[in-house]
């Protein structure tokens, strides 16, 4: 099953400032509720976007400014928590297609890399500047280039980082691994009859 | 050269390297539960695949299960269709599912190992990140998405890159007071919450070492609010006395075999680490959360920081704590008026959690004005509780006493705080909105902290209220 390479990323881009920021804040828990993913889209960061009686609070992601945007900036550590793959869905299913952050928990990184939508890595100072330039102009255009690790944004370059694995799978359209674990069943069993709790 | 447990365990299980370096991994146990699988399974229906080995796959209901009824259908439309919808997955994959008419459901880091499922030297995945927990059996356990969770149902196995190993010492005795709650605070307030990303925590010294299965259980649980995908203690002979008997426990002959087998994945005396952090047991005191995350934690004794204490790079997160809190920097975090105290979740819903804190709330009253609800993390902790008084205990005290499930620790059921709530809880996530309410606001705790909040309506350092 050979997916689409993904190698670049262009457009618009939106921040969400912050560090830590948890997958209960991209997604809260009430929305999980569901037994598929289908419309998660419309409750991405729905807290942070709305009050309790629904209205909309003054949040980049509720500016017009930003809206068509298909990239997320925000801090270190984002996508912390949960587990829940409701998070780097609903993002996803909003319409991103990549996020620059200064860091990501690890398990929220491996669920957005086997949903095609790069993590990438930049420094505190170049978060500063990427999302200085969004605000300025939020029409500016930016440009990810996971092959040359850079983004291009208002003129200049910014170096990226991205783990090796996600690189590789991105970039050939292997980022979801299931054909290639599927390809050995026969491995696999010989793996688990060495292991007597798998008898069990 | 020696190896640590992590590096045998992982060899052990290694299929092959793949295309993008990753390791293709066995994952000897697949624990599922009603919130991560339903679109795993309709993945495998997509795709045509089955459960490859659906005797290794064991699945439970906790997440949205209400805590104070039982029948079907439940009042909430979408948990009525998500404990359904398991049931039927299971039923049509042929997975054991332990549902609530079992007597064996709960909290599924909870149930694995009191039904013996988690055992030393094997590789475990959950769709939950709290599967860290079974490591305290000496497991490598992975909390993984629901993409993942289809991959391991039709494979047995995932991709996954090679964790760097750290060990963490925590040497000395522990005071009077201090639980195994207040050790992982204290690690994650002095790592970082994501000081172990990239890391499998590995705990030991002599407080792991004296420490119960379910106090080495209540550390690896939280190792995820660190940022460490995996925690694990090596298996001793404590290990291998709490697994003796238990239903899936190997029986007989077999069982000798697997106790000389799991010895041998112990870390080597001379094995190598790739960073080695060391704790006195002497240094920690009762602790607990003040603000947004598992790190923003203080002793009991302390004063929440202020702005100008903390370095700069943690000065927005910081205010944003304080906001939300509604705290006064630098003022006492003991004394602060708790509406809510909530014992239970899968860091301290256990056995020894209720009995611990039944001790010290023995003879007293929940103070007026003050939510307390208490909710064993299985049926069978609940039984056990049942046949000591412990739930006696409880309810005499002003507790409510639940059914088994996550409660209140993430809101996916009823049992949520109200408003700006401020709630004594010993679960492992003081996240905003964690609890259910936007404004909600948790305390991270030991169990005998909670009680000694609900017994005084504050947050209060237990070896005051309870020795005095």
């Amino acid at each position: 099953m050979s997916l689409s390479k993904i190698t670049q990323i262009t457009g618009r881009a939106v921040a969400v400032p912050g560090d830590d920021i948890d997958t209960d804040r991209i997604i809260p828990a009430r929305y999980m509720k569901c037994v598929t993913f289908d419309g998660l889209g419309e409750f991405m960061f729905y807290d942070v976007r709305f009050e309790e009686n629904g209205k909309p609070r003054a949040h980049p992601l509720n500016d017009e400014k930003y809206k068509g945007a298909t990239i997320l900036i925000s801090g270190n550590n984002f996508g912390c928590g949960s587990s829940r793959e409701h998070a780097p869905q609903a993002i996803y299913r909003y319409g991103f297609r990549a996020v620059i952050a200064e860091g990501f928990a690890e398990i929220f990184f491996g669920n957005s890399t086997t949903l095609g939508m790069p993590c990438v890595t930049v420094s505190k100072a170049d978060r500063q500047a990427l999302q200085a330039l969004v605000e300025k102009d939020p029409k500016t255009e930016l440009g990810i280039d996971l092959e040359k690790k850079s983004i291009r944004a208002g003129g200049k370059t910014f170096p990226c980082e991205i783990r090796e694995s996600a690189l590789h799978g991105l970039t050939t359209g292997h980022w979801d691994p299931i054909a290639e674990l599927l390809e050995s069943g026969k491995e696999v069993d010989a793996v688990a009859a060495r292991l007597p709790y798998m008898a069990g | 050269m020696g190896k640590t447990l992590f590096e045998k365990v992982w060899d052990a299980h290694a299929v092959r390297q793949l295309a993008n370096g990753q390791t293709q991994l066995l994952i000897g146990t697949h624990l599922i539960h009603e919130v991560t699988s339903p679109q795993a399974f309709a993945m495998l229906r997509d795709l045509g695949l089955k459960v490859k080995f659906p005797r290794r796959t064991f699945a439970t209901v906790d997440h949205i299960v209400p805590t104070d009824k039982f029948e079907e259908p439940y009042a909430d439309p979408l948990a009525d269709a998500m404990i359904k919808e398991l049931r039927k997955n299971c039923a049509q994959f042929g997975v054991t599912f332990f549902d609530r008419s079992t007597g064996r459901q709960g909290i599924v880091h909870i149930i694995g190992p009191e039904l013996g499922i988690t055992q030393p030297g094997t590789t475990i995945a959950c769709g939950d990140s709290h599967t860290s927990t079974h490591g305290a059996f000496g497991a490598i356990a992975f909390g993984i998405g629901t993409t993942q969770v289809r991959d391991v149902l039709a494979t047995q196995t995932m991709a996954i890159g090679k964790l760097k190993v750290r060990r963490i010492n925590v040497d000395g005795h522990l005071r009077p007071g201090v639980y195994a709650k207040d050790v992982i605070l204290h690690i994650i307030r002095k790592l970082g919450v994501n000081g172990g990303t990239g890391f499998a925590y590995e705990y030991g010294g002599e407080v792991f070492d004296r420490f119960s299965m379910e106090e080495r259980m209540t550390v690896c649980n939280m190792s995820i609010e660190g940022g460490a995908r995996v925690g694990y203690v090596n298996p001793d002979q404590k290990t291998f006395d709490f697994l003796n008997g238990r239903p899936y426990s190997p029986k007989g002959a077999d069982w000798n075999k697997a106790v000389e087998r799991w010895k041998s994945f112990a870390s080597d005396r001379d094995a190598t680490y790739d960073d080695v952090v060391r704790f006195k047991a002497e240094d920690i005191e009762p602790t607990v959360t003040w603000g947004i995350n598992p790190g923003q934690a203080v002793f009991v004794s302390e004063n929440i920081p202020t702005l100008a204490e903390v370095p700069e790079s943690d000065k927005a997160i910081t205010q944003e704590a304080l906001e939300h809190m509604k705290f006064e920097p630098g003022s006492p975090i003991k004394g602060k008026k708790i509406d809510v105290a909530f014992l239970g979740s899968c860091t301290n819903g256990r056995l020894s959690d209720f009995q611990e804190a039944a001790k010290f709330l023995q003879g007293h009253k929940v103070a007026p004005g003050v939510k307390a609800i208490a909710v064993p993390g299985s049926q069978v902790v609940a039984i056990l509780c049942h046949d000591l008084g412990i739930d006696k205990i409880f309810q005499e005290a002003g507790f409510e006493w639940r059914d088994a499930g996550c409660s209140m620790c993430l809101a996916m059921n009823p049992d949520k705080l109200v408003g700006d709530q401020l709630c004594a809880s010993s679960s492992n996530r003081n996240f905003k909105g964690r609890q259910g309410s936007v404004t909600g606001r948790t305390l991270l705790m030991s169990p005998v902290m909670v009680v000694a909040a609900a017994v005084t309506g504050k947050v209060a350092d237990p070896r005051e209220v309870f020795h005095s």
